[in-house]
């Protein structure tokens, strides 16, 4: 659906369109959630409500979302039994197993991959909303891209 | 409005021109630039590391002494395999080498992938990220006659951290994180620099550079061990070039053996009580530099926990991302604003257009056209 061209021979209609497209999709703005230090230095983001977002999606869906997202990076960095597993092999191969094996944690970022773009689809992109994965931005934030609705913008 | 047709805008499409029949040229173009600008992102790294293989091997700038430490390890293992291999696998048991040859392998694969990996870089905060930290900053409030305070403080375990502001990187540094001046990289749990190594040591390498120690100090110890052996079963002395070619490996590590197994030795308490060169040295927790009890809100209370999430924790990722491409966002927007679009001046922000998943969203987000495109006023 996404991928018909307009194409307009008359060229007054041509002026109207090119004005336009000027003015869509026009990045309204960047909202940043931070880390959030106060367990230490594992990877968890603050799950407080932006003032920014207020008027555009719910403050529970918000952070529910961020819950499960720190709860997913939790998983990725728990020490356990089997991460010790992974790292005592690990150690007896002299790491080689790095260079074969996916660790844990890649496997775990790529389930954080696919919650976002989940979570992108059902409820943020119909709100305007896109969230980046903060594997993008090195795990230092959860950037939030607000797109202008200019739905309303034909016929100047 | 009878001759016109119409079709859906491509917001895809948008950094090329509407095609037109007489203007064929633009869009080759510019999908000619892009392709060429399409880099790497190890390509355009900020830092002053170098790069090889295509992004898979990364090097500090400096590599400081790291010939020099291969070489002395190969040469020192090598004259002990020719000269002294061959006399105790004789007298003594053929174990010899195999320990050997084990203990040389540990070392030499630890040892080139601290070097070779990245210690835990975080790359550098984007335009946008940096001025909303900077808006943040100006809106803490603080008089007009000082520039505001680039510190933040967070509460660890219930201790005060301050985390200082990195002007390089333009972000909040992250507890335990410190910016390198050779490499010009923040690295998280900055330990030290490196030069026999040649790579900083952080987070990702540093269980490498541990095995690397231990297993150097095992192999100069067992090396000088073996020489010594030799030279004490040898009845007759010797004498000539000859002889000390073959028992250089033995004043090798007879120098070697203090230092290594005294850095195997402090590293191994860093481990157990979960600290990094740098805090120790700059005694963050020790209470030197603050009045009030400091303790190490890092640490979990016993050697073992902390060995073990030291050493055996799960390996965290590259955040570099070497040999990913560099969005082409960018590109598009400079080859947009060069196109000639002959009706009206184009502005830059209308084809910024990139990042995530554009096609996520629905399409009256990308489009001032509403579907059933009725142009009026012709």
């Amino acid at each position: 659906m996404n991928e018909t061209t307009v194409q307009l021979n008359d060229k007054t209609a041509r002026t109207h369109i090119l004005q336009d497209l000027q003015h869509q999709a026009a990045i309204a703005s960047k909202v940043y959630v931070q880390r959030d230090y106060n367990s230490g230095t594992i990877c968890k983001f603050q799950t407080k409500f932006p003032s920014e977002l207020e008027s555009r999606v719910d403050k529970q869906q918000f952070e529910e979302t961020m819950q499960t997202l720190n709860n997913l990076y939790a998983e990725a960095e728990k020490i356990g039994g089997k991460s010790y597993l992974e790292g005592c092999l690990a150690c007896m191969t002299a790491y080689t197993i790095f260079l074969c094996m996916e660790t844990h944690y890649e496997k775990v970022l790529k389930k954080i991959a696919r919650f976002i773009k989940e979570q992108n689809e059902k409820i943020y992109a119909p709100l305007g909303l896109l969230l980046t994965d903060p594997i993008e931005r090195g795990l230092r934030v959860v950037e939030i891209t607000i797109f202008e609705d200019r739905s309303i913008g034909f016929g100047r | 409005m009878n001759n016109c047709e119409y079709q859906q805008i491509d917001p895809q499409a948008l950094s090329t021109p509407i095609p037109t029949p007489t203007l064929p040229q633009p869009t080759v173009v510019v999908e000619k630039e892009k392709r060429e600008k399409a880099r790497k992102k190890w390509e355009v790294f900020p830092g002053k590391n170098r790069f090889y293989c295509d992004g898979r091997i990364i090097v500090a700038g400096q590599s400081g002494v790291l010939p020099l430490t291969i070489g002395l390890i190969l040469v020192t293992t090598g004259l002990f395999f020719v000269f002294d291999c061959p006399f105790l696998v004789k007298h003594l048991t053929v174990f010899i080498p195999a320990i050997g040859g084990v203990l040389f392998v540990f070392v030499v694969i630890s040892l080139l992938q601290t070097s070779f990996t990245d210690p835990g870089i975080l790359p550098r905060a984007t335009p946008d990220e940096a001025a909303d930290i900077e808006r943040q900053i100006d809106s803490s409030g603080s008089s007009s006659y000082r520039p505001p305070p680039r510190t933040k403080e967070v509460m660890i375990n219930q201790q005060v951290v301050k985390l200082k502001y990195c002007f390089t990187c333009k972000m909040f540094r992250p507890p335990r994180t410190s910016h390198c001046s050779l490499c010009d990289n923040c690295v998280e749990r900055f330990d030290h620099h490196c030069p026999w190594v040649g790579n900083c040591v952080g987070k990702r390498n540093y269980r490498f550079f541990y095995t690397f120690i231990v297993s150097l100090s095992f192999l100069t110890a067992f090396i000088f061990g073996c020489v010594a052996t030799h030279l004490a079963l040898r009845a007759q002395g010797g004498r000539g070039l000859m002889f000390a070619l073959q028992e250089s490996p033995l004043v090798i590590c007879f120098f070697s053996v203090w230092s290594i197994l005294g850095l195997s030795g402090f590293h191994t308490y860093l481990v157990a009580s979960n600290l990094t060169t740098n805090e120790d040295i700059k005694g963050s927790w020790s209470g030197k530099s603050g009045a009030e009890d400091t303790v190490n809100p890092y640490s979990y209370n016993t050697i073992i926990t902390n060995c073990c999430s030291v050493l055996c924790g799960p390996m965290p990722p590259s955040l570099i991302d070497r040999r990913g491409f560099v969005p082409v966002e960018a590109s598009s927007q400079t080859s947009a604003t060069e196109m000639e679009l002959p009706m009206l001046p184009v502005k830059k922000e209308t084809n910024v257009v990139g990042g995530p998943a554009l096609s996520q969203l629905p399409p009256h987000f990308t489009l001032t056209l509403p579907y059933s495109v009725s142009v009026q006023n012709v």
